[in-house]
C-alpha cells in the first residue's frame, strides 16, 4: 500500500496534533514504533507533532497532553489462543477512552506499563481527547538494529493508517 | 504473626524498579538462608555489539542501554575513548557536559523520589493511586522531572538517548539565548526541590543502617559528577584507570548481571548514599541546609533515607543548572578532536544510581576491541542482598504479605536499574478480534510492557 501524502494541511482550531512512536530501534522490532514516526516525516503535514520515545509513560503523558489527537505506534508481542502460530507485522488499531481493562500487573522497564501511562494521565486529567493506538505484532525483540521483513513491511501500512487518523483534524488548504 | 519454621518470600516481578528483577527470599527459623535479588534481563550484549565498531560509536549506542540514564553512558563513554586516545576536553566543553548531566539528575530523581519511591512511605500501592488521591504532589514531581527534560532536550538534542554528544564534546554548542530561556524554569524547580526536601523529610524511616562499604567519585571542591577519582569510605582512593586493581567482578547463577567487590575487601555500595556520606561536604550551602534542616547529618547509611539524600541531590543539580547556565560560554569549536590511537581507556562518572564505568581497548585504527561496562545496579547487588537479608532477620515476625511489601521497598531504596531499554508490549488476542487496520474495533485490552 502506497502511503498517501497530507502535505497542504494545517491542524484545526481543534487542538495539537501528535504522532508518538514508542520503542528503541537497537531491538529490532521494538523499533516499529520509531520507523514509523521516520516514515511520517516526509508525509506528515506541518503542524503535526511527530515524537518519538521510549514509552517512559510521563514522558508519554507529556506527549500528549492537550493534545486533541495522540496517535501512538508501538511493537507488541501478540499472545493468539489455541496454539495458532505469531503472525509479525499484523497490525491492530484501538481507539482508547480509558484505563484498559483488566490491566493485570504492569512488569515494565520503567515500573508502569502503557495501560498504567493511561490510568496515570486520566488521574492528572491528562489524557488527550483522542487516543489511537497502532499496535504491530513483533517477530523478534533481541538486541540489534534493523526490522524483520514483516514488521518492515508493515511500517508503510501503518503510516498510511496513522495519516486516515489525522485527515479530520486537519483543515484544507 | 507467623511461627512457620520454612518460609519462602517470593515477587517474580519487582514493581516501580527499572528493569526486570524479582526478588526470592528463605528463611529458616529466625535466620535468612537465602536473599537474591534476581536480575534476568540481558544487558551484556551491548559490549559484545560493541566490538569492531569505530571509536566513535559508544556515546550513541551505550546511550541505548537505558532511557532513564542515557546521558551516563555517554559521559562514562566518552570519558574513557578519550583516556583510551590520550585526549582531553576544555573546562567549557566539560561545564557543558556537566549541565547535560545535572538535567538526567533531575529527570531520574524526580521519576524515583515522586513515582516509585515515595508511595512506599505514603502508603499507597502506586504512583497512579497517588496521583489519584494527591495531585498536587504529582504534579510538582512532574514539573520537576519537566525541567530536567528541558536541560536534556537543549542540551542534548531530544530528551531520551540525547544526540548532540559525541567523543570529544558536542556535535553543536547551544547559543546563549538557547540556556537563558532555561533559567525560570529551573528557578521555579529549585522551589520544588526544596519543597520536595521538606516533603520527603516528613516520612517515617524505619532504623536500618546498611552495613557496605560505600564507593564514589570524589573531586574536592565540587560535588563529583563527571569528572573525579574513586574513593571509599574505608579509606581506598584511586583514579579510573586503576578501576581493575580495586573491583573485581565475578558470575553469580541468578543474575545475568556481574556481581562486584572490592579486591581484598568485601561488597560496596554506589549511589546517593555513598555520594553524600564521601562527599557531601563538597554540596552547596543551600543544598547542606536543606539536607541539615531535614535530619541529616554529615553521613547517612540507612537506605530508606536515600529519598532524602536524591531530594538534596535534586537541589544541587538546579543549583548546578542555573550556575553554568549563568556562566555559559559557548565552546567553540563545540568539540575537541580526538584522534585514535592504539590503547585502553577508562571513563567512570557518577549515574543517578551510582558510579558507571566503562573500559574500551582500542587498535591503532580507532576500531573497539574490547569493551566493558560496569553499571551501579550490578555494583550493588551483593550489597543489596546483604542488606535485604540484615533487613528481614530484624523483622522476621511479621507475617509474609507485610514482609514481602516492606523488602520491595527496601529493594527500592536502591532504585536499581535494571536496564533493559526495550519496551514492548504483550497483546492477548481475542478470537473474534478483526485485524483490519481501518476499522478502529474497540475491546478490552491487555497490555503489559517488558
Amino acid at each position: 500500500m502506497v502511503p498517501v501524502s497530507a502535505s497542504g494541511f494545517t491542524p484545526t482550531d481543534a487542538g495539537p496534533v501528535v504522532v508518538i512512536g514508542v520503542g528503541n530501534e537497537f531491538r529490532r522490532d521494538d523499533g516499529a514504533g520509531p520507523a514509523v514516526v521516520g516514515r511520517l516525516r516526509d508525509l506528515a503535514p506541518p503542524g503535526v507533532r511527530l515524537v518519538i520515545t521510549d514509552g517512559e509513560p510521563t514522558r508519554l503523558i507529556d506527549a500528549w497532553t492537550g493534545a486533541a489527537l495522540a496517535v501512538v505506534v508501538d511493537a507488541v508481542r501478540a499472545q493468539r489462543p489455541d496454539q495458532e502460530p505469531p503472525r509479525p507485522g499484523t497490525v491492530h488499531r484501538f481507539v482508547v477512552d480509558g484505563p484498559g481493562a483488566p490491566a493485570g500487573r504492569a512488569a515494565s522497564s520503567h515500573g508502569f506499563g502503557f495501560d498504567d501511562a493511561i490510568s496515570l494521565a486520566v488521574a492528572l486529567d491528562r489524557m488527550p481527547a483522542r487516543l489511537i493506538v497502532h499496535a504491530i505484532e513483533a517477530a523478534d525483540l533481541t538486541q540489534g538494529p534493523g526490522l524483520t521483513p514483516p514488521v518492515a513491511a508493515a511500517v508503510g501500512v501503518v503510516a498510511t493508517a496513522v495519516l486516515a487518523d489525522l485527515s479530520p483534524y486537519l483543515a484544507g488548504p | 504473626m507467623t511461627h512457620k519454621n520454612e518460609r519462602v518470600l517470593s515477587v517474580a516481578e519487582l514493581a516501580r524498579v527499572e528493569g526486570e528483577g524479582a526478588l526470592y527470599v528463605r528463611t529458616s527459623g529466625n535466620k535468612v538462608v537465602q536473599a537474591r535479588l534476581d536480575i534476568y534481563e540481558p544487558p551484556r550484549f551491548f559490549e559484545a555489539f560493541l566490538r569492531g565498531r569505530a571509536y566513535t560509536e559508544p556515546p550513541d549506542i551505550t546511550a541505548r542501554i537505558c532511557g532513564i540514564c542515557p546521558v551516563a553512558y555517554q559521559m562514562s563513554a566518552c570519558a574513557a575513548i578519550e583516556a583510551a586516545c590520550g585526549a582531553g576536553v576544555g573546562e567549557p566543553i566539560a561545564d557543558l557536559r556537566r549541565l547535560l548531566y545535572c538535567g538526567e539528575w533531575i529527570e531520574s530523581h524526580a521519576l524515583h523520589i515522586y513515582l516509585l519511591h515515595a508511595p512506599d512511605f505514603l502508603g499507597y500501592s502506586s504512583g497512579i493511586e497517588m496521583a489519584t488521591h494527591r495531585r498536587d504532589l504529582v504534579e510538582r514531581g512532574l514539573a520537576l522531572k519537566k525541567a530536567g527534560n528541558a536541560i536534556m532536550e537543549t542540551v542534548g538534542g531530544r530528551a531520551i538517548h540525547p544526540i548532540n554528544v559525541r567523543v570529544g564534546g558536542f556535535y553543536r554548542a547551544p547559543a546563549r539565548a538557547e540556556l537563558a530561556a532555561l533559567t525560570e524554569p529551573l528557578r521555579r524547580a529549585l522551589d520544588g526541590a526544596l519543597e520536595t526536601v521538606r516533603w520527603v523529610a516528613g516520612f517515617e524511616f524505619p532504623d536500618h543502617a546498611c552495613a557496605a562499604d560505600m564507593l564514589a567519585m570524589s573531586r574536592p571542591g565540587t560535588y563529583a559528577i563527571e569528572q573525579g577519582t574513586l574513593v571509599t569510605r574505608s579509606g581506598l582512593a584511586f583514579p579510573a584507570a586503576e578501576w581493575d586493581e580495586h573491583v573485581i567482578e565475578e558470575q553469580v547463577p541468578h543474575s545475568t548481571a556481574l556481581h562486584a567487590h572490592l579486591a581484598g575487601g568485601g561488597r560496596y555500595l554506589t549511589g546517593p548514599l555513598a555520594r553524600y556520606t564521601l562527599s557531601g561536604q563538597w554540596l552547596s550551602p543551600l543544598a547542606r541546609e536543606a539536607a541539615r534542616a531535614a535530619g541529616l547529618g554529615e553521613t547517612c547509611d540507612n537506605p530508606f533515607r536515600s529519598i532524602i539524600v536524591r531530594a538534596v541531590e535534586t537541589v544541587y543539580a538546579v543549583e548546578e543548572a542555573l550556575r553554568l547556565i549563568a556562566a555559559y560560554e559557548p565552546p567553540d569549536p563545540p568539540a575537541t578532536e580526538v584522534r585514535p590511537r592504539a590503547g585502553v581507556g577508562y571513563g567512570v562518572t557518577e549515574a543517578p544510581r551510582g558510579t558507571l564505568c566503562h573500559r574500551y581497548e582500542i587498535d591503532a585504527d580507532g576500531l573497539i576491541t574490547t569493551a566493558r561496562i560496569i553499571p551501579p545496579t550490578s555494583q550493588n547487588q551483593a550489597a543489596i542482598e546483604a542488606d535485604l537479608r540484615a533487613f528481614v532477620e530484624a523483622r522476621i515476625e511479621l507475617d509474609d504479605a507485610e514482609l514481602t511489601r516492606q523488602c520491595e521497598q527496601a529493594i527500592r531504596n536502591y532504585d536499581p536499574c535494571i536496564s533493559c531499554a526495550a519496551h514492548f508490549l504483550d497483546l492477548t488476542v481475542e478470537r473474534s478480534l478483526s485485524d483490519r487496520t481501518d476499522g478502529g474495533s474497540r475491546f478490552c485490552f491487555r497490555l503489559h510492557a517488558h
